[in-house]
């Protein structure tokens, strides 16, 4: 049975989610995202033009990828709501990446005004993905909110340290009944695996792809990793020791 | 509490030429080596033992910005709206002290320059004005910016300092940044270049926190590099923004590194800043700060600007005429200062495609007027 991530209705058969902004043209961002074989995509509305939307970087994006409008540059949940709005309005479709990001120093996420916007886009028949600090009851409130999924940071985003939430994750992935998808902080395509491996749900990577030295050849290789880590933890990782495990038990007699 | 209060002051003593010349080849290695810089840090990549590891902190400058800000470049252009001013700032062809005809544009002139500028492609501006309260009222300044909402998606001003409300009046106009530079650091030095009401130090100073406070959403800060010692001027430049940076962690700050460029009045710096300083400046700015912005304007020649474009800059003025009115009559009033890059918007955008960047026009935009008209 293939293996598939059901997310706001829609079926996904990829568990990598790419974001688009940092690239150094529009089009080597395509030709990664093409190459990733992601189906999700997210854009930051703030950087689109809709007066010409011909022109700008939804034209690169391919066809069969779900549009992802996130709210960056939102600083409160009211800018948020406005920016996902517009984002349906604008014909982007109704899933929507909350970020509500106060913090200019580290862009850490405010999770409080992320439940509030959650809660309202939510109620407004969006698909929402919220953006979050790693925050057990958070989690809980984002979940009660209406979030279709929940995508923890895995560390500050852009600073491709990997899994430096990794307790906290671990966490909302035993607690929490709704995809977990880590977003923000995956700098290696073995960090990718690693949060795979985990299990969760699926891995959100964007500066780790788009300031590589060849984006559209390191976006194929978080292709393979997530792959390769979700194959994991499906076939179920086999105990870790910290001694050798004799090779015959010496309590055999018992059976 | 102020910037000059809590931070300048704790350097008023500080020994900086002892300090400066003190740092050896292995203090500058040990900066190098940490992860968050400490004001001492700073210090030391301005210190003349850093020129010799330009190339290292531009490998790790570039790296840093790579990772924060990726391969974009913003970009924006400059709009002067009018060059009546009182004082007589001894760099600035706008002194009062200088005869030319003086310009102060109609709204329907700015509505002109707005449309002509769009066209460009240009979607973030920074008006500008020579102070003149009488000439250039916070109400003219507020009607200008009413009309640029409708043709731009982001509208700053780099104009003579306001109070908090004034600065709150144009927020709610739809003003969403500052640039506010101090010129001089130094008081003492300030006090020779500044006549007119700019000679009060520190309501100038303040300004930047004053716009914080009314809910700017970026800010700019600088020095003129020219008229002090940059060693010492670069420092509390940084000092500065990082101050506004731990106490406005909503707001978004950078640093411009503006060098002083000929005027009318022949004005010639006591301090110049040659290129190789320049890059230690911009250098040590992005190893201490991160994720700050930083802002080259055509101040800089073509090939410099090519040539520093991936040791941290985050954002470049572009197609810029500093005269009043420039956009729609390029021949008309006299500019403030002459520029050094006089490539055009299309020029810039394929220079930054050909280097590996994405020329990025719209970064924020206030969503107000597009929520009406989508979502109503
Ligand atoms: S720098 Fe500003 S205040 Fe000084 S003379 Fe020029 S326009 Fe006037």
């Amino acid at each position: 049975m293939a293996d598939k991530l059901v997310i706001g209705g829609k079926e996904l058969t990829s568990r990598l989610f790419i974001g688009t902004g940092k690239f150094a043209s529009h089009e080597v961002m395509g030709r990664a995202v093409s190459q990733s074989g992601a189906q999700v995509v997210t854009v930051a509305l703030r950087r689109v033009d809709l007066d010409n939307p011909g022109e700008s970087e939804l034209s690169y994006i391919p066809a069969s990828c779900t549009l992802m409008p996130n709210t960056s540059g939102a600083r409160t949940a009211e800018e948020a709501v406005k920016i996902a709005r517009i984002a349906r309005a604008a014909g982007c479709g109704n899933w929507v990446k909350i970020e509500v990001v106060a913090d200019q120093r580290y862009l850490l996420p405010d999770n409080f005004e992320t439940v509030k916007a959650t809660e309202i886009l939510a109620r407004e028949g969006f698909v929402v993905l919220p953006y979050m600090n790693p925050d057990l009851m958070v989690a809980k409130q984002l979940r009660d909110a209406g979030a279709a999924a929940v995508m923890p940071l895995g560390a500050p985003i852009g600073s491709n340290r990997g899994l430096k939430t990794r307790e906290m994750i671990r966490i909302l992935i035993e607690e929490i009944d709704l995809p977990i998808i880590v977003d923000a902080g995956i700098g290696r395509p073995s960090e990718a695996a690693e949060a795979m491996e985990m299990g969760a749900a699926a891995v959100l990577v964007n500066t780790a792809i788009a300031t590589a030295r060849d984006p559209v050849a390191m976006a194929r290789a978080f292709a393979q990793a997530v792959e390769a880590g979700r194959a994991a933890y499906l076939a179920g990782l086999a105990p870790a020791r910290d001694t050798a495990e004799a090779s015959s038990p010496l309590t055999g007699f018992l059976v | 509490m102020s910037f000059y209060n809590d931070v300048y002051q704790q350097y008023a003593e500080f020994d900086f030429a002892g300090f400066l010349g003190s740092r050896t080849p292995a203090d500058v290695r040990e900066v190098l080596a940490k992860e968050h810089l400490q004001p001492a840090d700073y210090l030391t990549l301005l210190a003349p033992a850093a020129a010799g590891f330009l190339e290292e902190m531009a490998q790790k400058a570039h790296t840093l910005t790579l990772k924060n800000f990726g391969r974009v470049i913003f970009l924006f252009t400059p709009l002067y709206l009018s060059d009546f001013c009182v004082n007589r700032c001894a760099y600035c062809s706008f002194n009062a002290g200088n005869k030319f005809a003086r310009t102060k544009l109609t709204l329907e002139q700015v509505e002109e320059e707005a449309r002509a500028i769009a066209a460009t492609g240009m979607r973030d501006i920074l008006i500008l004005t020579g102070e003149s309260r009488q000439h250039n009222p916070v109400a003219y300044i507020k009607d200008c910016v009413g009309i640029l909402k409708k043709h731009f998606a982001s509208v700053c001003i780099e104009v003579y300092p306001l109070d908090e409300e004034e600065y709150r009046e144009l927020v709610a106009a739809g003003v969403d940044g500052l640039t506010m530079f101090q010129e001089v650091y130094d008081p003492r030095v300030y006090a020779r270049y500044h006549r007119g009401p700019k000679s009060n130090y520190h309501y100038r100073l303040d300004a930047p926190e004053r716009s914080c406070r009314a809910g700017m959403r970026t800010v700019g800060v600088g020095a003129l590099l020219g008229l002090a010692g940059w060693r010492r001027e670069a420092f509390f430049t940084g000092l500065h923004a990082a101050y506004l940076q731990r106490k406005f962690w909503d707001v978004q700050v950078s640093i411009s590194l503006p060098r002083l460029r000929p005027s009318i009045g022949g004005f010639q710096p006591e301090h110049p800043v040659d290129d190789k300083s320049f890059v230690q400046i911009l250098l040590a700015h992005r190893l201490f700060l991160p994720r700050a912005g930083i802002t080259i304007s055509t101040r800089e020649s073509p090939a410099f600007r090519d040539n520093i474009l991936p040791l941290g800059v985050t954002k470049m003025s572009a197609g810029s005429s500093t005269r009043v009115g420039g956009y729609a009559h390029p021949d008309g009033a006299a500019p403030q200062f002459e520029i050094s890059d006089p490539r055009s918007v299309m020029e810039i955008q394929q220079l930054l495609l050909k280097k590996g960047y994405q020329p990025v026009f719209e970064d924020w935009q206030q969503w107000d007027s597009l929520e009406k008209q989508l979502c109503s």
